[in-house]
């Protein structure tokens, strides 16, 4: 049988049933608003990471830059008081299949892919558009980029003569899947591929500019034999890329630039809105806290009298105290259990009547689980925390003053 | 010489010590009173007796002097130990039955067997159950504490303050509250535990005429005993 805490507790609440009922669906829209917040932000975020990054690598490295070096004479004299900057060259990352591995090695990463790329000629009859040719270890690079998923016509295959281009310059060179399609690098000479697939990235300038192609295609076609001109990585923690990247930065000795950097003011905006919500849901969550905590006290001063006797017949001032802690602790849980039926309902109201002008869903609000149980965790342990005070002035009652009131 | 049950001896009582304004209500009590005694507590409004029951009722201590209930020195001992002294060796009736309103009189009765062990058990309820057919209300028991009248309200209260059959059952004006026919109702029943289980009893009353029924009466008046008799 339940011992005595839970006993009075319960009864307690029982007791005053207007106020438990006013206080747990109060603690219910609390937490529902908590509740539908996270899942928007977590369906904003998702959506952002995959329309934003699902087509461009999160770390990217490079060879470091190239840099005039002048000739000093002696005394640190410089012999130039204007240095020309010199051209970055299509160069190869110098021991990149060790900087692979070590990358590989490291925890944080979940994909490497290296990659030769550089501007090139799509030529196909009268047509001519200047285009960045990728080459890639398909197997590695899909992993990075699911050009899978984007493909409109064809396949994403990768073979030593087969190319995959972007929509729009489908459209404007006028290829099909099947079709031949010259490429030629600076120097005029390139071998003509067949176009085995059409992808759509995301944004007409992508779509107008990139074709892929093999790894080994693109490295004969640049000059770059046996090299790779970057290395793509993907991270566990795509907030955590920056740090990754300059780990790696120092491990390897090579550029490496993070989306965050690369992609300053969309992070920036991400980041505003993660730390307003933050902000929103932990204020949600005190007034929830001081909502328990006035219920309390008041209830502790309507009860002063029944503490009072209850300690006179033997009650501990512990025995008092847990009363009141389980007290806000099973209004946390039941309130949590309401707002997570709330929020749940919100969320797939949400879903249901917030669509896109072609129907789909304006972005993916997730029913995770682990919300669910964080929030009735979170809850109940502000129940607990917000009911001490008013527990402890229940147990410090003297009880010779409570009866008299 | 009989057992003594209570024994206070030089007890003094100030409130706001150290203050302008401290002021002692209670100027050195001794008084013992035996196993099985029923002794009537009386005096004037502010004259000290709630001060000097919720002395010997371990609710309040005394500034000085000594007190013994049971056997058991309550000078020095912690706030728990007190409390479990207390829980174990008084019983209170207060002039208001305070009964847990949330609860059944069933419940209230079984309450501070409960609050000792932690879980009710099947002895537990035996044991109330006995207890309320004792003051008469077996057929109250699942009645909630609100749905009863007052003189049934004291009752239960008799019959809970009795659970953990106590040494000594204090009531401040048990009585105070409730019309004749109550009040002598539930005085009875004191008496009558009084006789059948040996209970010593001090109870706080201005009613002469219930007092007159006790077996001693102590009178007190601005902090000192003025009059100690006993009628039988």
């Amino acid at each position: 049988m339940l011992p005595f805490e839970w006993i009075a507790a319960s009864r307690f609440l029982r007791e005053g049933r207007m106020q438990t009922i006013a206080i747990v669906l109060g603690i219910g829209i609390g937490v529902g608003v908590i509740i539908f917040m996270s899942a928007a932000l977590a369906g904003q975020m998702t959506n952002i990471t995959r329309r934003v990054l699902s087509a461009q690598a999160h770390i990217v490295l490079m060879p470091p830059q190239e840099i005039a070096r002048p000739l000093r004479g002696d005394g640190d004299i410089a012999e130039a008081a204007l240095i020309q900057k010199p051209f970055q060259r299509v160069r190869s990352i110098d021991q990149w299949q060790t900087i692979i591995k070590q990358v590989s090695a490291m925890p944080a990463v979940t994909a490497v892919s290296p990659m030769a790329s550089g501007a090139v000629l799509a030529v196909r009859g009268e047509a001519t558009r200047s285009v960045t040719i990728q080459g890639v270890d398909a197997a590695q690079y899909f992993k990075i980029v699911p050009l899978p998923e984007k493909i409109v016509a064809g396949t994403p295959r990768l073979g030593a003569e087969d190319i995959v281009v972007g929509v729009d310059l489908a459209t404007d060179l006028g290829v099909r899947v099947g079709d031949k399609l010259r490429v030629a690098a600076a120097s005029g000479q390139g071998p003509t591929l067949t176009v085995t697939g059409i992808v759509d990235l995301g944004s007409k300038g992508a779509n107008q500019r990139l074709t892929y192609c093999a790894l080994h295609t693109a490295q004969a076609l640049l000059g770059l034999i046996g090299g790779v001109s970057s290395i793509d990585i993907t991270v566990r923690d795509i907030y955590a890329a920056e740090e990754v990247a300059q780990n790696i930065g120092a491990l390897t000795g090579v550029e490496a630039d993070s989306w965050i950097r690369t992609n300053n003011q969309l992070y920036l905006a991400i980041n505003a809105q993660r730390i307003a919500n933050t902000t929103i849901r932990f204020f949600v969550g005190l007034a929830i806290a001081f909502g328990i905590a006035a219920v309390l006290i008041v209830s502790v001063v309507q009860k002063s009298k029944e503490i009072g006797i209850l300690r006179a017949m033997g009650t501990s001032r512990g025995q008092i105290l847990r009363v009141f802690l389980l007290e806000g602790a099973v209004l946390g849980l039941v309130g949590s259990l309401i707002g997570s039926s709330l929020g749940a309902s919100a969320i797939i109201l949400w879903s249901r009547l917030v669509k896109n002008p072609d129907g789909t869903p304006l972005f993916p609000l997730d029913l995770d689980p682990k919300l669910f149980i964080a929030a009735a965790v979170l809850a109940t342990l502000s129940g607990l925390i917000a009911a001490y005070l008013p527990a402890l002035r229940g147990a410090r009652l003297d009880p010779v003053v409570a009866i008299r009131g | 010489m009989a057992e003594s049950v209570v024994l206070l001896e030089g007890v003094r009582k100030s409130y706001n010590i150290g203050t302008p304004v401290e002021t002692e209500v209670l100027h050195g009590i001794d008084l013992r009173l035996e196993r099985g005694e029923f002794c009537a507590l009386m005096g004037p409004s502010g004259s000290g007796k709630s001060t000097l029951l919720n002395i010997i009722g371990l609710l309040n201590r005394p500034t000085s002097g000594r007190l013994t209930i049971d056997g058991h020195a309550a000078g020095g001992l912690r706030d728990r130990d007190l409390t479990r002294l207390r829980g174990h060796t008084i019983g209170f009736v207060f002039q208001y039955h305070y009964l847990l309103p949330a609860f059944t009189a069933l419940e209230n009765v079984m309450m501070p067997l409960l609050v000792e062990s932690g879980r009710p058990d099947g002895a537990m309820r035996s044991r109330a159950e006995e207890l309320l057919a004792n003051v008469g209300l077996t057929q109250w028991r699942d009645n909630l504490a609100t749905n009863m009248s007052g003189g049934q309200q004291q009752r239960v209260a008799v019959a809970r303050a009795l659970a953990m059959k106590p040494a000594v059952l204090l009531a401040d004006e048990p009585t105070g509250n409730l019309d004749t026919v109550s009040a002598q109702g539930v005085f009875d029943l004191m008496k009558r535990v009084n006789a059948e289980q040996g209970t010593t009893i001090l109870i706080v009353t201005h009613n002469r005429m219930l007092a007159d029924q006790c077996g001693r009466i102590v009178e007190i008046v601005d902090g000192r005993i003025t009059t100690d008799r006993r009628i039988r």
